[in-house]
């Protein structure tokens, strides 16, 4: 069924009367490509997803699982994860402790991935890592720590762009069709949900990566999400974005400077 | 001077935004339709061409000093300037907001594409409604069918490549058997075309 901008406004009211939660600042080509599928996924017309969202409990978290784009990878554009080895770690290694956060982790992988960069350069038995999303179906999934098998040949191709010295098999089980996260990779990570709209600065980090979730707001909530980030940020702490995110406002360019401009990696000078 | 019928003729004038599409065997094509499009071409230009997001290929700066028209990399919530055409990047789908910036989505591939023809396709239809223009070209899946069907169904202009010109014809044939097509063109008619859409100025 077809829906309309309008369609997508009224949504946006709704879930914020019934449950004060904010979408207004969301990227309104992709809630639209979102509400349609989900439109789909539970067979409903758009009047039906209203009713549900007032009246079926538990719908609302199903709807937000479903509105939010979770799609990643492990070492998804490695030369990204080559330049946090070459040109952030020798500068965290300067600290006694480590603390990481990757804001809008979805299931994992880019977590993972950042484990796997720190221990390879011992720096991982003093590191901490939270991952953080909105949306708690893919914290648990993260939690877990089980990948598909049949994807980890990407994965493995993407690690091996990053020129490491060991091999990805190593950081894990094959069970069956899963690939199975080791254990001592996993022992200084903690996923749970934050929202990055309306939960605050909880922690102070050396390291924040927030990649691919800017390109799902709009100008002014990417500023304010920006501005959370780099309150969250320890002087000198790297702030890293996505390869297609920038960071937009001249008041907050004056606040980094540019570690790498490609991968868009910046450090915070004040 | 290419004829062009009066029902063509109508939806040119109102056009807002002209979406490329392009796979296997279209690249050249694409290349001289850029070539080709003047420098006061009044409209943006979206193109979606599938490649790899493996390989950096500096595509557009290659492209950039051949053509008339601007030539970019399609950047987060930039807006569409006439007289540019703006690259899908490698890896992401190119959406339109309803403010007519541009917005990039790493969502699941389309047809194992992202970008996708589709996707970008039916965004625009989404957004600009009958003054979306479309040419779909080469290519070895079915990318650009539905979203051709998209643009048709909102009153839009859509065009494809003649399927036995084009080097694979997978691609324009499934939009033409879809039935979304207005006009079907030779090459050369394409390059003719593309030259004198300035031609056609806005009436409402
Ligand atoms: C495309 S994924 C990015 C995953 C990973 N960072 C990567 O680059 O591969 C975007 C994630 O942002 C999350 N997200 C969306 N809105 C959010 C919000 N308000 N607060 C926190 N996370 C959010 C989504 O749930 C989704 O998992």
């Amino acid at each position: 069924m077809a829906i309309s901008f309008g369609h997508i406004e009224e949504l946006i009211a709704l879930v914020d009367n019934v449950y004060s939660f904010d979408l207004g600042g969301y990227s309104r080509a992709s809630l639209k490509r979102r509400v349609s599928r989900i439109l789909t996924i539970y067979d409903i017309d758009f009047a039906g997803l209203k009713y549900n969202l007032v009246n079926s409990p538990g719908f609302f978290n199903k709807f937000l699982i479903e509105i939010t784009v979770n799609v990643t990878e492990m070492f998804r554009d490695p030369p990204f994860y080559k330049s946090v080895r070459e040109e952030i770690c020798p500068y965290l290694a300067t600290f006694p402790h480590i603390k990481v956060w990757s804001a809008g982790c979805a299931t994992g992988e880019e977590v993972y991935s950042l484990a796997i960069v720190l221990s390879e350069q011992g720096l991982y038995n003093r590191s901490f890592i939270y991952g953080t999303d909105i949306n708690t179906a893919v914290i648990e999934r993260a939690k877990q720590g089980v990948i598909d098998l049949r994807k980890m040949k990407t994965y493995s191709d993407n690690y091996l762009q990053t020129e490491p010295n060991s091999s990805l098999s190593g950081y894990y089980t094959a069970k069956y069709d899963a690939a199975v996260i080791r254990h001592e990779l996993r022992k200084n990570i903690l996923f749970s949900t934050h929202n990055l709209i309306s939960d605050g600065v909880f922690n102070e980090f050396q390291l924040i990566t927030c990649r691919n979730v800017l390109i799902y707001f709009d100008t002014a909530f990417q500023y304010k999400i920006t501005e959370l980030l780099h309150a969250s940020l320890t002087l000198f702490g790297f702030l890293c974005l996505g390869a297609k995110e920038t960071l937009a406002s001249n008041d907050l360019k004056n606040k980094f400077r540019i570690i790498n401009k490609t991968y868009n990696i910046y450090q915070k000078i004040a | 001077m290419l004829e062009l019928s009066t029902h063509i003729v109508y939806k040119l004038q109102r056009t807002g935004v002209l979406v490329l599409g392009c796979s296997a065997g279209g690249f050249e094509l694409l290349t001289h339709i850029l070539q080709a499009l003047p420098p006061t071409l009044p409209y943006g230009v979206l193109a979606v061409i599938h490649r790899n997001a493996r390989y950096e290929t500096h595509l557009e700066k290659k492209l950039a000093d051949k053509c008339a028209i601007g030539i970019k990399a399609a950047a987060d919530k930039e807006p569409i300037e006439s007289a540019t055409a703006y690259f899908a990047p490698a890896g992401y789908h190119l959406l339109v907001e309803p403010n007519r910036s541009l917005s990039l989505d790493v969502s699941e591939p389309v047809h194992f594409c992202r970008p996708s023809i589709d996707v970008t396709m039916q965004s625009a239809a989404d957004v600009y409604g009958p003054a979306t223009a479309a040419i779909l070209l080469s290519g070895a899946n079915k990318d650009g069918a539905m979203g051709m069907m998209s643009i048709h169904r909102a009153g839009g202009l859509c065009i494809a490549q003649d399927p036995r010109y084009a080097e694979i014809d997978t691609m324009p044939a499934a939009a033409v058997a879809l039935g979304g097509v207005h006009l079907i063109l030779r090459n050369d008619e394409l390059i003719i075309f593309s030259k004198q859409l300035s031609n056609y100025t806005f009436r409402n």
